[in-house]
């Protein structure tokens, strides 16, 4: 195949760091070397030593380093560029104070295994943001440690798991029996597989046409005596609140299983409703997503882990404890946890989200954090009401924090879920979330946040608005779209036939 | 809130263009009994000023940061080039998400794609993914690849391996039905002993860190056939991802997986995160990796593009039969050590690791020198060294840092008990000859 | 409309079989390769193992969904199309021919009574799309 340029315009036509490379540039300098020299081969004999000199690793200037990685970015659509609706996503603004703070020399510099009473001052941060952590949840234990949604899921389901341990003992039947975790259709991707590693065997639940849990379904699983638990999202994956959500959590006690909640869509009940009053025994939260900290293009993201008095004990370790007032030991890590389900990371979990996610507490306040989600629902009723004569919607309870449409109308005319996202991309905005939840056919999940404004708001309905009527007038627009970006839709199947993860020297053959 | 865009009186008109009365009833599909009825027991809102004060002065409690310090064990100081926060700190890669779609995302997806290749190129390896959240959960990732690979459940880990990553495998494991065993550990070296006997038709995976947790340089290639000649595959773990400027890479000693921490690259220490996990593989294990995978693809032109690919591999597809529940990578992060590979280049990574492996050297001959200190372990070392003090070592370091105001190095009893008197000593580029000089003197003094 | 050739059998698994004497060869529909999408990957078992009829043995990829592969009748493995491995699109562009899976001596003769005829396969994807 012969590759073809993209555009003649320099910026557009960044090479692969690789490519760029020229021998003998540098873009560093090291202080020389204060210390006598010794023989290479007394610090190392050769055959322990790198061979190859490094062949293939590029040598680059420091403009060459900067224009390269500044031209490539501006390939990326962004928050500061404009409306992110990714459903289940929470696209908010991420504050520059709080980056300042992460970059505070008196965090940023100290290392973990600094002695504790050397760092009390990050020891606090992390105390205080569990208990404002168990504030917002109304669920008292908490750890900090996982490192992203899916990592405290996993800390989450491997909680109960040990907390059932603990109370029906390993070997006994019921041990042998308690092994089914019970999680929606609707749910997020990560929540099986989390349950498959934690040793659970999967059984899903039906959803109602409402697009809620359905309790008859629940209660028939529940029935069968081997239900170590549930584990869902709510606002569920549909943006519906699940009314039922108390009795699905008695239900679930009653059979005597325990009930996790997937903290994704946490965004729609800060400071208005908490999954500790609800029933919900142990919860992840997404600091990435309701707290503002960056998504850096795919992470670090931060989940901690909350849950009730009773499953504390099987937190990870160390805990970040308080022993006092005062004092140079103030503040502690903890590792005599006998019951805990052990470590999930190494050293403490993202530490620098952390920072972030307290920061983005206290910036708000308690006012400001109900404000925010007050906003951010307003934010998706003020879309879903604006689209609803124009595309169909497969359920008829208001939405929370994001809303649900699909493709039904437009599918007709030929132009599905992926064609309309495509569109969207020429006016401007980042596509919603497509085809999730899987129980939708052409599922669109829009989740605007509380940080856009009403005009941005409006524009967004009027480009879905306007694509509705191209599908209709001028469908193949919609379907070659986008028209407007460095490259159009890539060959995803043939990538996949055939997978090149890497650069090798003959690439720049056939580039050039 | 400053942060809200549209403003309390806005906020009045769109609720009545809904037909609402007031913001409660945006929440009337939650039943009132679950209705928070209060306001949040947090604290009230602070302005900026204000809140940098307070974080101001919880850092300066945090005396150990202001100290020249000879920490490792996981986690290194490393000079980073200015240019890496400040790219870093574009908006265009620091607020987006994951790069679904790809046609305006190609700046994430290229810079992977370049990572991918780095790490390729550090390791010594076929294939590497676009990142996991540490080395630690990296390691536990690599003994669920190799029982995936292997169909075996027996995998044994050296006992020089970081005392964490073993902790967080043994919970990565302990519903996967995989047994960890452990080898042996050569108190004269400071090296892993392993017993070919002990490798039978039952073992998925040899695990050895190089270097390893005191610091001595693994032998791997002397591993190497052993481990293949029992049908089991080599996972080899790197803490100090420095080291690659210097050592023989994993890959040409014949591992089959390499997992390291890439937080050497340019990322601040931040008590412990957030950190790179780097996870490279063989060419033919490429549909067994974990995590997110950037490829080349092109469009109707011909154009060269990046997507993400292979993605059946992952939780969003498969749910409970995916490779591993990772759907994050740690984007930024990977970002960041990209730009440091790339910035310190060829040369620079090689100079780095030289200059690390000098400073070692001469503070190990320093320390060595000490009336009753020596060196437990005669194997090589690159830049981490355990150094034997003549009494406590927990007491001795306290007494270097109030009194001598230097962070001298690890209490091995931190983890290992049994090992009262040992200093775990790191020595980067960053620790001047000065504070090497005050670091002996500190200890002669105490 | 799908393509279901005459003179094969069918499961409601979407795969096909084609006996000569005693030996069966097997692949998936071409409805099922159009619901699938572009075929990225193919996975097979090797030469020799032996199955159960309706038993996994093998999925097939496209990009964005991975489907597991069912035999129509047990049989032991005697030849995998080794050459789906660098062209997997051979699924799509010829279910029935190049696009064949794995060939195997069948167990039990009978058990292909139990499977479709192309007349009923052609309801059966039929009754399935409404």
């Amino acid at each position: 195949m012969t590759i073809t340029k993209a555009a003649t315009h320099v910026t557009q036509n960044e090479a692969l760091v690789f490519e760029r490379s020229q021998t003998g540039r540098r873009g560093y300098r090291l202080p020389a070397l204060d210390v006598e020299e010794t023989a290479l081969d007394e610090l190392l004999p050769a055959e322990l030593r790198r061979e190859d000199d490094l062949e293939g690793v590029p040598e680059l200037s420091e403009p060459d380093v900067v224009r390269h990685f500044t031209r490539i970015s501006t390939w990326n659509y962004n928050i500061d560029l404009g409306l992110y609706p990714l459903g289940s996503c929470t696209m908010k603004y991420n504050s520059r104070l709080n980056e300042r703070v992460a970059r505070i020399p008196g965090f940023a510099a100290l290392h973990p295994l600094a002695p504790e009473e050397d760092a009390q001052g990050a020891l606090e941060v992390m105390y205080e943001l569990q208990r404002h952590l168990a504030e917002i949840t109304g669920l008292p234990g908490v750890s900090l440690q996982p490192a992203a949604g899916a990592h405290g899921e996993l800390t989450g389901v491997m909680m109960i798991r040990a907390a059932l341990d603990a109370r029906d003992g390993t070997s006994s039947d019921e041990a042998q029996r308690r092994k089914v975790m019970l999680i929606p259709d609707s749910a997020h991707g990560t929540n099986p597989a989390s349950a498959h590693l934690s040793g659970f065997t999967v059984k899903t639940i039906r959803s109602t046409p409402e697009g809620l849990t359905d309790l008859d379904n629940l209660r028939e699983l529940c029935a069968s005596g081997d239900v170590a638990g549930l584990m869902l999202t709510n606002p569920n994956t549909c943006g519906i609140f699940e009314r039922n959500i108390k009795e699905i959590c008695a239900v679930v006690h009653e059979a005597g299983g325990l009930v996790y909640m997937d903290g994704a869509n946490m965004n729609a009940l800060v400071g208005v409703a908490r999954p500790g009053d609800m029933g919900v025994d142990v919860i992840h939260l997404n600091l990435h997503k309701t707290f503002s900290t960056p998504h850096g293009g795919g992470g670090p993201g931060s989940g901690p882990c909350c849950c009730t008095a009773e499953l504390e004990p099987f937190l990870p370790v160390p805990r970040v404890t308080s022993g006092g007032e005062t004092g140079d030991t103030r503040f502690a890590l903890e590792y005599d946890r006998p019951q805990s389900v052990g470590r999930v990371k190494a050293f403490y979990g993202n530490f620098g989200m952390h920072l972030r996610a307290l920061a983005y507490i206290l910036t708000h306040g308690n006012e400001g954090l109900r404000e925010a989600t007050e906003a951010a629902v307003l934010n998706a009723r003020f879309i879903a009401a604006g689209l609803a004569d124009t595309f169909d919607s497969p359920f008829d309870s208001p939405p929370m924090h994001e809303c649900l449409f699909t493709d039904k109308r437009q599918s007709r005319k030929g132009v599905h879920t992926l064609d309309i996202a495509k569109r969207l991309i020429d006016y401007g905005f980042h596509p919603m979330t497509i085809y999730f939840p899987l129980i939708v056919s052409g599922a669109m999940l829009i989740e605007p946040t509380e940080s856009v404004g009403r005009a941005e708001l409006q524009q967004f309905v009027d480009a879905m608005k306007e694509i509705a009527r191209e599908a209709v007038e001028d469908a193949d627009t919609v379907l070659n779209a986008p028209h407007t970006t460095r490259i159009g839709r890539l060959d995803e199947a043939a990538a996949a036939r055939k997978p090149v993860l890497r650069w090798r020297p003959a690439e720049r053959a056939a580039g050039a | 809130m400053r942060y809200i865009p549209n403003s309390p009186e806005e906020r009045q008109e769109m609720l009545r263009g809904l037909g609402l009365g007031s913001a409660e009833e945006l929440f009337d599909s939650i039943p009132p009994d679950v209705v928070l009825k209060r306001a949040l027991d947090t604290p009230a809102a602070l302005s900026e000023s204000e809140l940098l004060e307070r974080f101001e002065a919880m850092a300066a409690k945090n005396a150990a940061a202001r100290r020249p310090n000879f920490l490792g064990a996981g986690a290194y100081t490393h000079y980073a080039p200015t240019i890496i926060d400040s790219l870093i700190q574009r908006s265009e890669f620091f607020t987006a998400y994951t790069p679904y779609q790809p046609e305006i995302s190609q700046g994430t997806l290229q810079a992977i794609f370049e990572f991918q290749t780095l790490v390729c190129q550090m390791t010594g390896m076929d294939v590497a993914n676009a990142s996991m959240y540490d080395g630690s959960t990296a390691m536990a990732e690599a003994v669920l690849m190799a029982e995936r690979v292997t169909r075996r459940q027996r995998v044994l880990v050296s006992p020089a391996v970081h005392p964490e990553y073993m902790r967080v495998s043994e919970t990565y494991v302990a519903h996967a039905g995989i047994e960890l065993g452990r080898l042996g550990f050569d108190e004269e070296s400071g090296r892993t002993a392993l017993d070919p006997a002990a490798l039978d038709k039952t073992v998925a995976a040899v695990v050895v860190q190089s270097p390893n947790f005191f610091g001595c340089v693994e032998d791997v290639k002397s591993f190497a056939d052993a481990v293949h000649a029992a049908g089991a595959l080599l996972v080899v773990v790197v803490t100090e991802a420095a080291s690659f400027g210097l050592l023989r890479s994993p890959g040409a000693c014949g591992a089959d997986i390499v997992v390291a921490e890439g937080q050497s690259f340019g990322v601040p220490v931040s008590f412990g995160g957030p950190y790179v996990g780097l996870f490279a593989t063989r060419e033919k294990y490429a549909r067994q990796i974990p995590g997110r995978l950037a490829g080349i693809a092109y469009d109707k032109e011909g154009r060269r593009g990046f997507v993400l690919t292979l993605a059946t591999r992952e939780q969003h597809i498969r749910r409970e039969k995916a490779t591993s529940n990772i759907c994050t990578n740690e984007g930024l992060i990977a970002l960041a050590a990209t730009i440091y590979m790339t910035t310190m280049g060829r040369r620079g990574l090689q100079e780095v690791a030289a200059q690390c492996a000098q400073k070692a050297a001469y503070a190990r001959r320093q320390l060595a020198a000490l009336e009753g200190f020596s060196l437990p372990y005669s194997a090589p070392v690159f830049n981490e060294f355990v150094v034997r003090a003549p009494s406590d070592a927990a007491g001795l370091l306290r007494k270097l840092a109030t009194e001598h105001d230097v962070t001298g190095g690890l209490a091995l009893s931190r983890y290992f008990p049994e090992r009262p008197n040992d200093i775990l000593v790191c020595v980067t580029e960053t620790n001047k000859r000065a504070d090497i000089d005050a670091l002996v003197a500190g200890l002669r003094q105490t | 409309m799908a393509n279901v050739p005459e003179g094969l059998y069918y499961s409601k698994d979407h795969e096909w079989l084609r006996v000569e004497g005693e030996t069966g060869t097997v692949g998936i529909t071409d409805h099922a390769q159009h619901s699938l999408g572009d075929v990225v990957y193919v996975e097979l078992p090797k030469a020799g193992e032996s199955f159960e009829a309706h038993a996994t043995f093998g999925s097939v990829e496209s990009v964005k969904a991975v489907s597991e592969l069912f035999l129509p009748v047990a049989g032991e493995v005697t030849e995998v199309n080794e050459t789906l491995g660098d062209e997997p699109e051979k699924v799509n562009n010829d279910p029935y021919g190049e696009g064949w899976m794995l060939k195997l001596k069948l167990a039990k003769r009978g058990e292909v009574d139990s499977l479709l005829s192309a007349a009923e396969y052609e309801d059966f994807i039929k009754a399935d799309g409404e």
